[in-house]
């Protein structure tokens, strides 16, 4: 059964209708479970959640963290390879519909000196971005430049447009161990209308492209919702209903998850709801008792303050230092980025927060040597 | 071999070479290096275990390897992260090239999650890498007959499991330890799940050669403080263990004999 099947199994209705009827000691009984149902998993993001079944929630998702991923926090990167894009997505800063955007792929030498910049800074998980436009940026650039890379990192990661199956077993043969690819919302009918025209308004091919990717042999593959783009419990929901599929269907695979949430007005896009703090919190909390075992991952796209405080929360990865264009670490920052990062602090400052937060920087935790590719 | 009652520890040994104690203790999830180095000296360990993926190998300045003492400690690299045989020997291959020891912990875990050892790859690796002289510690699932075949494909240890990795439940697999410590001809080490002193104690009360033991020293506010409290764990059982335990039984038997009377002269 294709997670596509699965996910008409629960339609939107049942879960809001669920979601209303949610009472205290539902919430209660599930913080008692050594293993969460789906039930329970949505008890748990249920807005009744009092301060303390979310202090208690908090205080177990620290304990599972801590134990099965000690006291790391491993670090990445974004290399922003293109801004060209085909797709016109309305909350995107790289939709084709942004005129005022200038357009940009790197070269060789432009992408060799952006991650010239990130290995001296000590990174060695990268995670390489682009829009989708084929003949600009398309997999025989992305197998190039993974080619280019792959002897200075330890390991590559993809966040980029969907791909078939062979093409996904090209770049693992190429050295990709990664890829991240968000559905945005999982909410069928509100899709086309965010994604109106572009290879991104097929919903099922974008995503069906975990268990492509999963097929291919990606060692680890992400997933997330974009929060707020659509109803934040029924996403939410979906999204650890998608990481519980996954997780069970490629069990050679390790499945990550992200909460990339939108701000208010962000590019000019109103949100349909806006995530807060505590929604955010609970939701991280929750998807680590429901997926002890998941790597979690914050971007910078959260401020300072935030991360810091949900750091011991469940959290395992990290970027840091980010810049969203493309030439942006050696060039002009804001020059042709897709959303403004709040986490400004450099690597080396994110490293002394860890560091006095009782937590240890992982910038290694692969290496291209299990693959004969790198 | 020691005659029980001479002496209170005795040496482990393992492919001819001597080790005083009987701890091994693994590098991960430690809040810093520092914390990592002060658990390791509390321990009183001789052989520490690193995973190669999370270090740079070839370069001596790697953040964490600065820690570890190379005249002090055996440097036993692991090849965690390894999903089948082909990509653990190619680590093995990379860390002896790199000017390590002939020495591997072989971890095969193909799924992420529980990081259960991989019967079949581990055995097929073990049998490629000591045909090319190394020694293999073979991190393994509690399967006597396993221990076997990997004990005569040459493996230096066999490294059973007493429950999944990081779960500090203890020795849940004491049953078919009890069997592979029965007919083992090689030290048996056992080698994850172990959680607190009394788990390691367990396993060397009925007979374990050694431990490896790292969430358990990683996550606790107090990794020192750990590191020794294993270490006595550790002696106590092994103590034990030579002293010799007395048999469990049903009913109550007095320390005084009641009906010794009968019997005096």
């Amino acid at each position: 059964m294709s997670f596509f099947d699965l996910l008409q199994q629960h339609p939107a209705a049942e879960l809001q209708q669920r979601f209303s009827q949610v009472e205290t000691q539902d919430i209660d009984r599930a913080l008692t479970r050594s293993k969460l149902s789906l039930d329970d998993f949505l008890c748990l993001l249920s807005p009744k959640i009092s301060d303390s079944q979310i202090e208690t929630l908090a205080g177990i998702a620290h304990r599972i963290t801590s134990q099965r991923f000690g006291r790391t926090i491993q670090l990445y990167a974004p290399l922003y390879l293109s801004n060209e894009c085909h797709n016109g997505c309305k909350y995107c800063g790289f939709s084709a519909d942004n005129h005022d955007l200038r357009r940009k792929t790197l070269n060789d030498d432009e992408i060799l000196r952006e991650a010239e910049h990130l290995h001296r800074q000590g990174f060695r998980h990268i995670l390489l971005l682009t829009g989708e436009a084929p003949e600009a940026a398309g997999v025989d650039f992305i197998e190039h430049v993974v080619r280019l890379l792959s002897n200075r990192f330890s390991s590559l990661s993809l966040e980029v447009f969907p791909m078939s199956r062979e093409e996904y077993q090209r770049l693992v043969n190429a050295g990709v161990d990664g890829l991240t690819l968000y559905q945005e919302t999982y909410d069928q009918v509100l899709y086309p209308d965010l994604h109106p025209y572009g290879p991104k308004s097929n919903f099922q091919f974008r995503l069906k492209g975990p268990e492509r990717a999963g097929e291919a042999g990606l060692r680890r593959i992400g997933i997330g919702a974009l929060l707020g783009l659509g109803d934040y419990l029924t996403d939410a929901f979906y999204t650890g209903l998608h990481a519980r599929y996954l997780m069970k269907r490629f069990w050679r695979t390790q499945v990550t998850i992200s909460f990339p949430r939108l701000r208010p007005a962000e590019g000019g896009f109103a949100p349909r709801s806006i995530v807060s703090d505590r929604q955010l919190t609970q939701l991280i909390c929750a998807l680590r008792l429901l997926a002890p075992d998941a790597g979690l991952v914050l971007s910078t796209r959260e401020s300072a303050e935030l991360r810091d405080n949900l750091l011991p929360l469940g959290i395992t990865q990290m970027s840091a230092g980010s810049c969203t264009a493309p030439g942006g670490y050696e060039g002009d920052e804001s020059d042709g980025e897709q959303f403004t990062i709040s986490d400004h602090r450099t690597p080396a400052e994110i490293c002394d927060i860890l560091a006095n937060r009782g937590y240890e920087a992982i910038w290694k935790d692969w290496d291209g040597a299990f693959t004969d590719q790198h | 071999m020691l005659i029980k009652g001479t002496e209170t520890m005795d040496s482990l040994v393992i492919a001819g070479r001597k080790f005083n104690s009987r701890l091994m203790v693994g590098t991960g999830k430690f809040s810093s290096n520092q914390a990592m180095q002060s658990a390791m000296e509390a321990s009183g360990c001789e052989i520490v275990t690193v995973a190669l993926r999370r270090v740079d190998i070839n370069n001596p300045g790697d953040s964490m390897l600065q820690y570890i003492d190379r005249e002090r400690y055996l440097l036993l690299p692991n090849t965690s992260g390894a999903r089948d045989a082909e990509e653990a020997v190619r680590l093995a291959r990379l860390a002896c090239a790199a000017g390590c020891e002939p020495w591997i912990k072989l971890e095969i875990t193909p799924d992420p999650y529980y990081l259960l050892p991989d019967p079949i790859e581990t055995l097929k690796a073990a049998i490629i890498l000591i045909k090319e002289g190394f020694n293999v510690l073979p991190y393994m699932p509690a399967d006597p007959v396993l221990a076997r075949h990997l004990e005569e494909a040459g493996c230096v240890t066999v490294m059973p499991l007493g429950a999944p990795i990081g779960t500090n439940r203890g020795m849940r697999t004491r049953d078919l330890i009890n069997i592979i410590i029965e007919q083992a001809n090689v030290p048996v080490v056992v080698d994850a799940g172990l959680g607190a002193p009394s788990h390691v104690a367990e396993a060397m009360e009925i007979g374990a050669d050694a431990v490896l033991v790292n969430t358990a020293l990683a996550d606790t506010p107090n990794p020192a403080l750990m590191g020794e409290a294993f270490k006595k764990g550790v002696e106590a059982g092994r103590m034990a263990y030579l002293a010799g335990l007395g048999p469990q039984r049903v009913k109550a038997q007095a320390s005084s004999p009641l009906t010794g009377f009968l019997r005096e002269e």
